[in-house]
């Protein structure tokens, strides 16, 4: 039997990523997740749909597929922006950053990599998907 | 006072902060402009209640990273108490730990920061 999923099509608008949270709390508690795995996809999902809305330079929408599956969460954040090459992303450090010129942002992929269990990026220039999972610890 | 800012008072010299609801970016530019009025009256204690803030980006979170930046040239201090968990890990995964304070309690805060 397929795995049932969710699939979301936010606008590029401030605040939409709070309505993915939304709908990952609603699929965390019917996946009976613990409250702080609930939290911390949630979180990651927000720096995810962040980046996509951000940086992507998207001018469409942003697609959200959430598959629950029997051992996980996987979740796909798909943009159709310019892309980005993840080998140019330096692993931010708040000691590089205070006190320094550096601009304070750009902790979203190393929030996403600390919060979910395994994280993959496919990106090219016609968009990126960020494909995050979660595994059930009960 | 904005939407994300509830209650600003004076406990001991520290100024308190109560925030309420999303610290994303316009939460964060509500609380470093408070802040910096409070700096150019001279004061250079902070605390902020987080115990309406169940949910944070890290953009309105780089925002308080400035605000301790802007601290540090004055000996300044910026604590924080009743954070939700995921609101701890998060400042922790950022490094804010090393850089300002959590504490449990507006007293456990007033005293130790």
């Amino acid at each position: 039997m397929k795995q049932p999923s969710v699939e979301l099509r936010l606008p590029i608008l401030p605040n939409m990523e709070l309505i993915a949270t939304q709908t990952a709390e609603v699929i965390s508690r019917h996946m009976n997740l613990t409250d702080d795995q609930g939290a911390e996809i949630s979180m990651a999902l927000i720096e995810a749909c962040i980046n996509a809305f951000e940086h992507s330079k998207a001018e469409n929408n942003v697609f959200i597929n959430f598959l629950i599956e029997d051992d996980s969460l996987v979740i796909k954040v798909i943009d159709q922006g310019i892309g980005f090459d993840k080998t140019k992303v330096e692993i931010p450090k708040i000691e590089n950053k205070i006190g320094k010129d550096e601009r304070k942002r750009g902790w979203g992929l190393q929030l996403i990599q600390e919060l979910m269990d395994s994280v993959e990026f496919e990106s090219n220039g016609e968009g990126t998907t960020v494909t995050m999972k979660k595994n059930i610890k009960h | 006072m904005s939407d994300f800012i509830t209650n600003v008072k004076e406990n001991n010299s520290i100024v308190i902060i109560e925030t309420n609801g999303y610290l994303n970016n316009v939460g964060g530019e509500a609380v470093s402009t408070l802040v910096y009025e409070k700096m150019a009256q001279g004061n250079t204690k902070f605390l902020i209640n987080m115990a309406g803030t169940k949910i944070v980006n890290s953009i309105g979170v780089s925002i308080l990273i400035e605000i301790i930046e802007k601290l540090q040239e004055v000996n300044g201090k910026i604590g924080y108490y009743n954070l939700a968990p995921i609101v701890a890990k998060t400042f922790n995964i950022m490094g804010l730990t090393k850089y300002s304070t959590v504490h449990e309690t507006e007293e456990a805060a007033v005293n130790e920061l």
